[in-house]
């Protein structure tokens, strides 16, 4: 077993504050070029701070660089190798992306710009919804939402809203039980009661059951396709039309459109609202935790209600054909966000979009079904798959073999750490017992798949073989399994000094 | 495709391996009248030559300092034209920041973790206040999850905003809390100074969860948090103090420290670009008995087995992947990056650093707003102190002298019947250390020989 000896600072940095050092400084800015007069004459002293900012380090451009250096070192990425997150979907995020999200005309420019000098602009957010509206098969597309959560919670918003002005509220949202957790909280938000449907089986919806259940009350069904069990929805039609003939909505949860963009369509399905996070199947990248992007797609009977500012196109005095922002949308949700969303994100998914094409598209589609596939035929032979049927860009485990060896996929996941891979996702779908969620995505090439398979097979025989050494894992790391019970019985949430 | 690894051939083989003729067989699963029989009818695939040709095109139609028609901007209103330090940049395009997941799994995750808990540490010191969160999607959206967490905690539901809080903050509370069952009211600002008219407090009931102000607020103004507290807590209802712009902590009174209970708002000002509204990073910050009450992701220190100190997410059981439908808040993806830029600004800036860029906002907006109010027909609209925003009161409507300053090549501002349509004359302008006195003059200039 390896020791890591852990002297170097590289391995113990502390914070930044720690650093700190009275009299060092990492900035410079030009000097005042208007004639100083004393603060306090124009703020009235009680309002100015009084503690001269003692809280924050004073350290010099050196120290900056060689902190946060250091501490990246301490992260696995994407670019390092596969990130098999399923449901996350851990792809390359190309670095084309970020140069152009970075041209100054995008990175310089004011929200509140008049909309005659931002014609770029608008014009890109009227691009990526075009494109994002063919991909999904919908009619109108909103760009605001600034990640998959809010982008759940505005499209129940707009069904919400297409109900009051019909007349009929209704106060139920229908979730599966496989669904992911920001599917109930953001119905929450939105004033419904959650009912939750039993999976059938095969992780499927039960159609008698949804029959029996789809009642006047109903406003919404929210569902995963392909489900977060990583299986299409062969009945969606049938489903969809069971929720519309009781006057409700169909909202897809598209977390795994990467499944499907290019193959199949939301739309044609009979899905009324579908939210997509471009830091998923559009390879925008996931910067630790985001920021994402959670457009919304709607069919032409919800647009009314999307969010606003709209990007319309009209003629200007000048018989120019240009395009303005339009805040006149008496039947409009209201906003979810300030300004037009995350607008650097959807630079870089235009530009993925664009870079690969109706072909590209396509092509990573069927590659990431097909690398998934790939990865569930060569483990199945060491590894429960957790339900039957035909997966599609994920695959999901279970620790049922490994259970008798008293290891669990919790142990599974942190060795795999010492074989260089990150791990998977882990119980998560909640309905599946020690799942293990593994979603490798069209970028991994067959090495690094096989390799990835090799260390399965290699952790399933050290369980059998050695299993202290798997439950004691991670052993390569800076640091072993973390005390998280004790960081929430008492929490340091901050650095303070001494 | 570039970015797909596996060569076609590749790919064939694996097919042949796994006993499968064609890709299409992985697809059965999928009904075949709902499988598309043409391509998607989108552009490309573009070249990398021709899809920068394609960008650069579109950003160049638009106007900034540098790009389209060259114009120098005094607009604020809740996006802050600051100095970014170069090393941001440099720091956030390291892959192990920007290709990272959400740090899950800690024990590769520490950078991301140890990060987040500094982000937290400076917010904190910043805003006066005991917990910080890893952020929100950005300050309009913090301000709302401010309301929904004030409902919360005094089971109250009803809310009392500020007239002069920004209006799409405003705007985003209104579509949060619209079937939340909370009810809202306005709180009207004082004619004269701008700010938040202290005798409207006087007259709220005890059914109030909180009150909303922002400081500086939508007019630029400051707000005495401290005297508005004591009103405000009276009621038994919450302080919520929304900070749209983030540089005046560098000289502003700390929110906490004069008796704010939730200080949430918009980090851009910390190194992070306009980029046309986003992506931003709001912050949200509490004092620590409402810590079990945030909303979104924290992080905090603990030990491994050998007591070795690290980082974990903590505090879950709030959050929507355990407690579902009644988790603090349905957020789960945040602006993590963002918050690393934020992070890594305030290092840079330091103890000193943030004082001084604060100081030449405030020396240098004070400035505009002198020259400005000596040009004959021009008011400056507030009597209250501001930071570095202010609304001039112009002798014609707004729009015209917003055309006649386009000829100069200047954006003056933003005309506030924008979201007040009574104030046809009202321009709020914003100066910060990026405008050069010369700049200033200019505009001083043009505004004089506008009529």
């Amino acid at each position: 077993m390896i020791r890591k000896a852990s002297t170097h600072i590289n391995q113990n940095e502390g914070t930044i504050f720690e650093h700190s050092r009275p009299g060092r400084t990492g900035y410079s800015l030009p000097d005042l070029d208007v004639e100083a007069i004393p603060i306090p004459s124009i703020i009235d002293p009680k309002l100015l701070r009084d503690d001269d900012l003692a809280g924050l380090p004073e350290v010099s451009e050196v120290d900056v660089i060689r902190h946060y250096t250091r501490l990246s070192t301490w992260n696995y990425a994407v670019d390092l190798g596969m990130y098999p997150l399923g449901s996350c979907t851990m792809k390359y995020n190309p670095k084309l992306n970020e140069r152009v999200a970075r041209f100054d005309g995008f990175s310089a420019s004011h929200p509140y710009t008049p909309d005659a000098l931002a014609q770029g602009n608008l014009e890109l957010i009227r691009e990526l919804e075009a494109a994002l509206a063919e991909i999904t098969g919908l009619e109108a597309v909103s760009l605001q939402p600034a990640a998959g959560a809010q982008g759940e919670m505005a499209g129940l918003m707009v069904i919400r809203k297409c109900l009051e002005t019909r007349g009929d509220a209704r106060r139920i949202v229908l979730i599966p039980d496989s669904a992911h957790g920001t599917n109930p909280a953001s119905a929450a938000i939105c004033g419904y009661q959650v009912k939750t449907i039993k999976s059938d089986s095969h992780g499927a919806i039960d159609i008698d059951n949804l029959r029996q259940i789809a009642s006047k009350d109903v406003a919404a069904l929210m569902l995963t396709n392909p489900s977060t069990l990583g299986m299409f929805e062969e009945n969606i039609e049938e489903i969809c039309r069971i929720v519309h003939d009781a006057g409700g909505f169909v909202y897809m949860d598209g977390a795994n459109m990467n499944a499907l963009v290019g193959v199949t369509r939301p739309g044609d399905m009979g899905v009324d609202v579908i939210h997509l996070n471009l830091h998923k199947t559009f390879s925008t990248p996931h910067g630790g935790g985001g920021p994402g992007a959670g457009p919304i797609a709607v069919t032409a009977e919800l647009a009314p209600f999307l969010p606003y500012p709209r990007v319309i196109e009209e003629i200007n005095e000048r018989g120019e054909q240009v395009l303005r922002l339009d805040f006149n949308r008496p039947q409009s949700i209201g906003r979810v966000r300030a300004f037009c969303g995350n607008f650097s994100v959807l630079i870089r998914a235009l530009c993925y979009i664009l870079t690969l094409g109706p072909t590209g598209l396509r092509e990573a589609t069927e590659t990431a079904v097909l690398n998934a596939n790939y990865l569930a035929h060569h483990l199945k032979e060491e590894y429960e798959i957790a339900i039957a049927g035909k997966p599609m860009h994920e695959v999901i485990f279970s620790d049922k073999r490994q259970q008798k060896f008293d290891v669990h996929t919790l142990d599974i996941a942190k060795r795999l750490i010492d074989y260089g891979f990150h791990p998977m996702t882990i119980y998560f779908p909640l309905v599946v017992a020690g799942a293990m969620m593994i979603e490798p995505t069209e970028s991994e090439g067959r090495e690094e798949l096989d390799l990835f398979i090799d260390a399965m097979r290699s952790i399933a025989q050290e369980i059998r073989e050695h299993p202290e050494l798997v439950k004691s894992a991670p052993h390569n790391t800076r640091i072993g399994r973390l005390d998280e019970a004790a960081a929430a019985r008492k929490p340091v949430l901050r650095w303070k000094r001494q | 495709m570039r970015y797909i690894s596996n060569s076609a051939q590749e790919r064939q083989a694996m097919l042949r391996e796994m006993g499968r003729q064609s890709v299409s067989e992985l697809f059965s699963g999928i009904p075949d009248n709902l499988q598309l029989k043409s391509l998607l009818k989108l552009p490309g695939p573009f070249s990398e030559t021709a899809t920068l040709n394609y960008f650069r095109s579109i950003a160049e139609r638009n106007t900034t300092r540098i790009t389209g028609d060259r114009m120098i901007s005094f607009l604020g209103a809740g996006a802050y034209d600051h100095f970014i330090p170069t090393i941001i940049d440099t720091l956030i395009s390291r892959a192990e920041f920007y290709t990272s997941y959400t740090p899950y799994q800690p024990e590769i995750s520490q950078g991301t973790l140890q990060v987040i808990f500094e982000f937290q540490s400076m917010i904190c010191e910043l805003t006066g206040m005991d917990v910080a969160n890893a952020s929100l999607y950005d300050g309009s959206s913090a301000t709302a999850e401010a309301v929904l967490m004030a409902e919360r905690v005094t089971k109250r539901s009803k809310v009392a905003l500020a007239g002069n809080l920004h209006p799409e903050y405003r705007e985003v509370v209104d579509t949060y809390i619209r079937n939340a069952g909370i009810k809202e009211i306005t709180l009207p600002y004082h004619e004269r100074t701008g700010a938040l008219d202290h005798r409207s407090l006087a007259e709220l009931g005890d059914d109030i969860a909180a009150v909303v102000i922002q400081s500086p607020n939508f007019f630029g103004g400051i707000e005495d948090i401290e005297a508005i507290a004591q009103s405000v807590h009276k009621l038994g209802a919450l302080l919520i103090v929304v900070v749209a712009e983030g540089m005046s902590l560098g000289l502003l009174r700390a929110p906490g420290q004069a008796g704010a209970d939730i200080v949430c708002g918009e980090a851009q000002s910390f190194g992070i670009p306009l980029s046309f509204g986003g992506s931003y990073c709001g912050f949200f910050a509490v004092r620590e008995q409402f810590q079990r009450q945030i909303p979104g992701r924290l992080a905090g220190l603990t030990r491994d087995q050998a007591g070795r100190s690290g980082y974990v997410l903590t505090l879950a059981t709030r959050e929507q992947h355990i407690r579902r439908e009644k988790a603090t808040s349905n957020i789960c993806t945040n602006q993590g990056l963002y918050a690393l830029m934020a992070t890594i600004y305030l290092a840079t800036m330091g103890r000193s650093g943030l004082r001084e860029a604060a100081e030449q906002n405030a020396q240098k907006a004070s400035y505009a707003a002198r020259q400005i109010s000596e040009i004959n027909g021009y008011s400056i609209r507030f009597t209250g102190p501001f930071f570095n925003e202010f609304v001039i009161l112009c002798p014609k409507p707004a729009h015209l002298v917003l055309e006649s300053l386009k000829k100069k090549k200047i954006i003056g501002g933003l005309p506030l019947s924008r979201f007040f349509p009574e104030m046809k004359k009202e321009l709020l302008l914003c100066v910060t250390e990026t405008i050069s006195r010369v700049e200033i003059d200019a505009l001083v200039n043009a505004l004089q020989n506008s009529e």
